[in-house]
């Protein structure tokens, strides 16, 4: 009984006791650790990835997966940079764009899964490739900038708005000033949304049906169909905020930027699944599995760790939290009978 | 009587608290066929999987040819000489091979069989068994693109090509056409012929008159009936293997409302009789019959899961044709399905919600859930049912299965229904959950129409206002439950009594 007791409070709280204690321990250990402006720093280097990482948590609800959204977020980039810079249009029209291709390829995705009875990982993998190779025919592979030459011969006259950069670089005053990046507000707002939307809505609710028992989620009347499509659309949309805000931040259309999203997100999602023993797919999770690999990275990062160390460190933690959802919660349902 | 191949002695098995088999008794001869019926959770299957090394019994013990039988694994049931064809087909073929190589591949799966696939010699003997079968197929052909009965017949080969003493086949015509039965059964006689003991499990009443020297009746684990003097007594397998002292429960039946439900020429599949059957507001009906005598496909058609093949359903009067399950439910059509575990039960949701799944609309505004309604509907279904639990948001899987059934049971009990569909409420749960579930059915029934669909004839009995009954996707008889002839009634399930008015 006391050990069921202890064990359960370990699945519980244990990776919040954790990253509190690498906190401490980085505080401690690394001067300048501790702070407004490294706090923000942290929260600026996972902004992105986690807003990814929040879209690939809603198509986990449901059962499925989302192999795409970092090539959705590169040909974001590379979409907006192409409407402003190439076809000169203005920061709200290459918005609209990017938001509308995000949710257009999720409902692509959707509808391969659910209508041409795809297997997800297969689908949302021919998609990546699929997106990878798109993005870069319109400029026969080379990066977006102001003064580029077009195939046609003409130079690219357009420039990133600065409407469109305030999204990337702007910071808001809060103590200190120019302390929050948009970015990161962005995440917090994304992270709230999903959050409620996952674990106080009806929708939301269907969606976790779905994940668990599909077969029986149809059957007490939910339109499973129409909920996948949703999930993954949700998912395409995230991935182009996520690949707008890059955009906005680089200032041009880096083609080898954001090679890295797809696994951090993903991560980060899988993370998410012990934080409070949820043992499955949650927003709250996946924000906090985000921000544990971001502030693991910027600790070591400050004692000096080399930097090709770094995706060593992301794979231990997903293995170490993975360890801790499978194993453990299988122990305490186990233990429960 | 001829020399036994298989003698099983005192065997049990208990899954947990549940025990599937209570003491076996039962000898295979050599040269016989053995039909073994039972209905659902009789402990057929349970039975099968301990004769082919899926599980070890707990206690007594099984001979085979005087010898002390006790395989640890499938293979080595199969190298002793006991071959089994398993009712799913897919676990008996393997898709994206061909023929030849799904008829060899206990061969190829032998450890001394060598590295390289030698493709002629395997197609050769492949060639050779199919023959013997009868099976008129280019075994270069790919399984995944035949049909479901040339499957069948594929996975029964593959059995053949064994060489079994003992041929254990659990409903091996459920797909298959009677032109394929019959020559399924042809194999059957030549193998008996050899010597061979089959096991056979059927519930289709023409294959066992077709094939059975004898009859074994199962029921709750136990041997209820052994038939094997000429002619042998179908019924009375039957009635074995239902239950003797089919209780009559007191029913009151109340005077029938208006007619809510009605069914004018309902064709099942393309090739069936028409069905005409009204409900009425206030009654309950019962619909009864063997395993795949229509009885699911009925409910599926009811709950817009397929269309009907023919004829037309009427809702209040007007026409009602669901397409879907959403459709049916927004029509006030409920179903509460079979085999809660994979159509029922989200693991990952509390009781709430659990009870609350379909009517999720109602517990919310703008779409945001009220913890509070949902906790209201909840505890009053746990009231109202007697579900044992901690409280409303205890996890799902915490409870027994009767408790579990009673939450799928409240689910579709939570929301005034027109139309309240339960297909097999009583499966898997006791005594106790099965009284407190057909009671609450009954204490509402007044402000609905209620069909309940049971395999077992005592479970309608005890809950129905009038008994349907279905064979072979016929409706064969119709009963008021005030002195039901129990007799007649078990010989219409049967198929019994057609068949004697055909001959």
């Amino acid at each position: 009984m006391q050990n069921q007791t202890i064990l359960n409070f370990a699945i519980r709280y244990g990776f919040l006791i954790l990253l509190a204690g690498l906190v401490i321990f980085f505080s401690v250990a690394a001067s300048g650790f501790a702070g407004p402006r490294s706090a923000v720093f942290i929260f600026q280097s996972v902004a992105i990835t986690g807003i990814l990482a929040l879209g690939v948590t809603c198509t986990l609800v449901v059962g499925g997966f989302d192999l795409s959204i970092g090539s959705v977020a590169t040909s974001a980039l590379m979409l907006s940079a192409y409407m402003m810079v190439v076809l000169e249009q203005s920061a709200v029209v290459a918005v609209i764009a990017c938001l509308l291709m995000g949710a257009l390829v999720g409902l692509v995705n959707g509808l391969l899964i659910v209508k041409m009875k795809v297997p997800d990982l297969l689908a949302t993998l021919g998609m990546m490739f699929l997106l990878i190779g798109l993005q870069r025919i319109p400029t026969e592979g080379r990066s977006i900038s102001t003064g580029m030459n077009l195939p046609d011969g003409s130079t690219a006259e357009g420039v990133f708005s600065p409407a469109f950069l305030w999204l990337g670089r702007h910071r808001f005053d809060l103590v200190l000033e120019n302390l929050i990046p948009v970015p990161v507000v962005v995440f917090l707002i994304v992270g709230v949304l999903v959050w409620v939307f996952l674990e106080l809505t009806r929708h939301g609710r269907l969606m976790y049906a779905i994940g668990s028992n599909e077969r029986a989620a149809g059957l007490a009347g939910t339109n499973v169909t129409r909920y996948k499509i949703l999930a993954y659309m949700i998912s395409g949309v995230l991935a182009s905020v996520g690949g707008i805000l890059l955009a906005a931040r680089l200032g041009r259309g880096d083609i080898a930027s954001g090679n890295n999203l797809l696994l951090d997100s993903v991560a980060a999602g899988l993370i998410g699944f012990a934080v409070l023993g949820a043992a499955k797919p949650n927003a709250f999770g996946t924000a906090v599995g985000a921000l544990f690999v971001g502030i693991l990275l910027q600790g070591l990062t400050m004692m000096n760790a080399p930097y090709y160390t770094q995706d060593f460190v992301k794979g231990a933690v997903l293995v170490v939290a993975l360890v801790f959802t499978f194993a453990l919660s299988s122990r305490r349902g186990g233990g429960g009978h | 009587m001829t020399n036994a191949a298989c003698t099983i002695a005192g065997v049990e098995k208990a899954f947990g608290p549940n025990r599937v088999l209570r003491g076996i008794d039962l000898t295979l001869a050599s040269g016989q066929v053995t039909v073994l019926m039972g209905a659902n959770g009789a402990g057929k299957s349970t039975l099968v999987k301990l004769l082919c090394g899926v599980h070890q019994p707990d206690g007594g013990r099984i001979e085979l040819f005087g010898q002390p039988y006790a395989p640890a694994t499938p293979a080595e049931a199969i190298r002793a000489g006991v071959v089994t064809v398993h009712q799913s087909i897919n676990d008996g073929v393997i898709p994206d091979l061909d023929v030849a190589s799904n008829l060899m591949l206990d061969r190829l799966a032998d450890a001394g069989s060598g590295f390289f696939v030698r493709s002629r010699a395997l197609r050769a003997e492949a060639s050779r068994i199919a023959a013997a079968m009868g099976l008129d197929l280019d075994v270069r052909a790919k399984v995944g693109d035949l049909g479901v009965a040339e499957r069948q017949l594929i996975a029964i080969a593959r059995a053949m090509a064994r060489h079994p003493k003992v041929l254990i086949l659990d409903e091996p015509t459920s797909s298959l056409s009677a032109t394929e039965a019959e020559r399924l059964f042809a194999l059957l006689d030549r193998l008996r012929e050899q010597g061979v003991a089959i096991l056979y499990i059927s519930h289709r009443m023409s294959d066992i008159r077709r094939i059975a020297d004898r009859i074994i009746s199962m029921r709750d684990g136990q041997i209820s009936g052994v038939f094997e003097d000429t002619p042998l007594d179908y019924e009375g397998a039957v009635t074995a293997m239902l239950g003797h002292g089919l209780t009559s429960v007191d029913i009151t039946i109340p005077a029938p409302g208006p007619q809510v439900l009605r069914l004018q020429g309902l064709q099942l599949s393309p090739d069936s009789p028409p069905i005409d059957l009204s409900v009425c507001r206030g009654e309950v009906v019962a619909v009864t019959g063997l395993l795949g005598s229509g009885k699911s496909a009925l409910a599926s058609i009811l709950f817009g899961l397929a269309p009907a093949a023919g004829g037309t359903m009427t809702l209040n009067g007007t026409q009602y044709a669901p397409v879907s399950p959403r459709d049916a439910i927004r029509s006030g059509v409920f179903l509460c399905s079979k085999d809660r575990a994979s159509n029922g039960v989200i693991p990952d949701l509390d009781i709430t919600g659990n009870i609350t799944l379909p009517f999720t609309r109602r517990h919310s505004h703008l779409s945001f859930l009220s913890a509070t309604s949902e906790r209201t509907t909840a505890r009053s279904m746990i009231d109202h049912l007697g579900i044992v639990c901690q409280g409303s948001n205890d996890a799902i899987d915490t409870l027994s299965g009767g408790n579990q059934q009673k939450v799928m049971v409240g689910r579709w009990l939570a929301e005034p229904s027109q139309v309240l569909l339960l297909d097999e409420p009583f499966q898997g749960v006791d005594i106790r959950a099965r009284r407190d579930i057909g009671n609450r059915i009954r204490d509402g029934a007044a402000d609905r129409a209620t069909l309940v669909f049971a395999a077992e004839p005592d479970e309608a009995l005890e809950i129905a206002d009038r008994i349907i009954i279905l064979n072979e996707e016929a409706l064969v008889g119709e009963h008021r439950n005030e002195n039901v002839d129990l007799n007649r009634m078990l010989a219409q399930i049967s198929g019994q009594e057609i068949a004697m008015g055909l001959n």
